[in-house]
């Protein structure tokens, strides 16, 4: 049984580590215009005009209320619907098929945006106001104190926080599989398939989402300890 | 079950005759199928709640059991629950265990052939798994000493966890746990892909029918609204228990 899971023609070991390889690539892709998007997100949060601040809110609230799998669909058959509909009306006969890969990156970063914005917010109001004074009084611009004081230690209120997400992404890649992306779970269900042997499939892809998310606690903890060097607890 | 049947289709038949009129035709056309899912989504989510619910609780208890082997039975449980996606579990309940067959399976078949019963089943494991870790943070969040001052006021060792750590623990725990139902529900759409015909399902079905957009549009409406009524029913508990 277990010859399935070999590599090269015969087996589907070498398909398998493919799509773990996608899978942990769509990942960082997604978190990392994701993470842009979410400082963005934050900006606009913290800003001295309430409308810029009432867009930001109602962008996470839709977020946070609607599942990440109709936000990844809607992202998917609407990305396609625009465009063509705005080749069309440019006068263009030619029709686009966006590729999935890009379309699932659009959806999940949408969605870690929305997430790490509140991360992001978080982290920057726990950083005491009096730190901040405390650098325009020994004669810095709000931008030094910016770069030196607040931003330094913005990372170590995040660092929990941005885990967490990572982690929530790792697994959230999965819904990839269902718009026919080849990622893990993907090659596992048409592996599976091809050769009536569904669950062992199904459980090898479980066993590696369970190595990435090992791994990813192991490098949270690395990170959480490090951003804390140096740090008194109370 | 019948009269809640009644009930349902009453409510599905009041609530389009309301809403319809009012609607954009493409929801008016197909609004007892949103009506439906929505209520099946509320039906799976009440019920893994719930269920979840008592898992979490054992589950927690376990975790700071004394017993080596009951402890890791339950970390192992909850570690592995919480490391894989829940899309990855249903597809490997539903289509791997699933196809085993009814010759394999014998008694077990029953529950393995419908899409409805497996998603409660991993939706309650799923959710257990992270409420049991959500419970366990607020237990170890409350001084020994109470602990110690039950059992030595004569309680038990149940009573004293139901009475005196449990309540406490909830109370730390309600804000996380209510995200935790937040999630569950959006969780839940995904059982649309082992045939389930909840509010995802049933928008992906009249969308592959009309390919037309506005039905996610409409769907997100409904789960927003359902996220926003969860979330009012927990700031309510979380007033409540303040007054207390």
């Amino acid at each position: 049984m277990f010859e399935l899971l070999s590599f090269g023609d015969t087996g589907w070991g070498d398909d398998l580590l493919k799509g773990a390889v996608i899978t942990v690539q769509l990942a960082l892709c997604s978190v990392a215009l994701g993470f842009s998007l979410g400082l963005m997100l934050a900006i606009l949060k913290l800003s001295r005009f309430a409308l810029l601040r009432w867009l930001a809110e109602a962008y996470t609230l839709f977020v946070r209320g609607v599942p990440e799998f109709l936000i990844l669909l809607l992202v998917f058959f609407g990305s396609e619907q625009l465009i063509n509909s705005a080749l069309a009306s440019l006068g263009s006969e030619a029709t686009i098929a966006v590729p999935k890969f890009a379309a699932a990156v659009a959806g999940l970063s949408l969605i870690f945006a929305a997430y790490s914005c509140e991360v992001f917010r978080g982290a920057y109001l726990s950083v005491p106001p009096g730190q901040m004074e405390a650098a325009e009084a020994v004669g810095m611009t709000k931008m030094q104190g910016f770069m030196r004081i607040r931003m330094p230690q913005l990372w170590r209120f995040a660092i929990p926080g941005l885990g967490n997400l990572w982690m929530v992404m790792l697994k959230d890649t999965s819904l990839a599989a269902v718009i026919a992306l080849d990622e893990l779970l993907r090659v596992a269900k048409v592996a599976g398939e091809s050769t009536s042997n569904p669950l062992m499939f199904f459980v090898t892809a479980g066993l590696i989402y369970l190595c990435l998310t090992a791994l990813s606690d192991i490098l949270r903890d690395k990170a959480e300890k490090s951003a804390q060097k140096g740090v008194v607890s109370q | 079950m019948s009269f809640y049947q009644t009930a349902k289709y009453a409510v599905s038949d009041a609530t389009c005759a309301v809403v319809g009129p009012i609607s954009p035709d493409s929801f008016a056309k197909f609004c007892p199928r949103f009506v439906d899912g929505t209520f099946v989504t509320i039906e799976l989510l009440v019920l893994s709640c719930s269920l979840g619910l008592l898992i979490a609780i054992s589950v927690a208890f376990a975790r700071l059991s004394s017993n080596r082997i009951l402890r890791n039975a339950a970390f192992v449980y909850s570690y592995v629950f919480r490391g894989t996606p829940l899309l990855v579990q249903l597809w490997i309940v539903y289509f791997g265990i699933g196809s085993l067959g009814a010759d394999n399976l014998g008694l077990l078949w029953p529950l393995f052939k419908d899409g409805w019963t497996i998603g409660l089943i991993v939706l309650t494991l799923n959710t257990g798994s992270y409420v049991s870790e959500i419970l366990r943070g607020g237990l170890v969040n409350i001084p020994k000493g109470q602990m110690e001052a039950a059992v030595a006021a004569g309680m038990t060792w149940f009573q004293s966890m139901f009475h005196i750590m449990l309540p406490q623990a909830f109370k730390i725990a309600w804000p996380a746990y209510g995200n935790e139902v937040v999630l569950l529900m959006k969780g839940s759409a995904l059982v649309s892909t082992i045939t389930v015909l909840d509010l995802m399902g049933q928008t992906r079905t009249v969308f592959a029918r009309s390919y037309n957009l506005e039905v996610y549009a409409y769907s997100a409406i409904l789960y927003l609204l359902m996220a926003g009524a969860i979330t009012l029913l927990f700031k309510f508990g979380e007033n409540r228990m303040k007054t207390e």
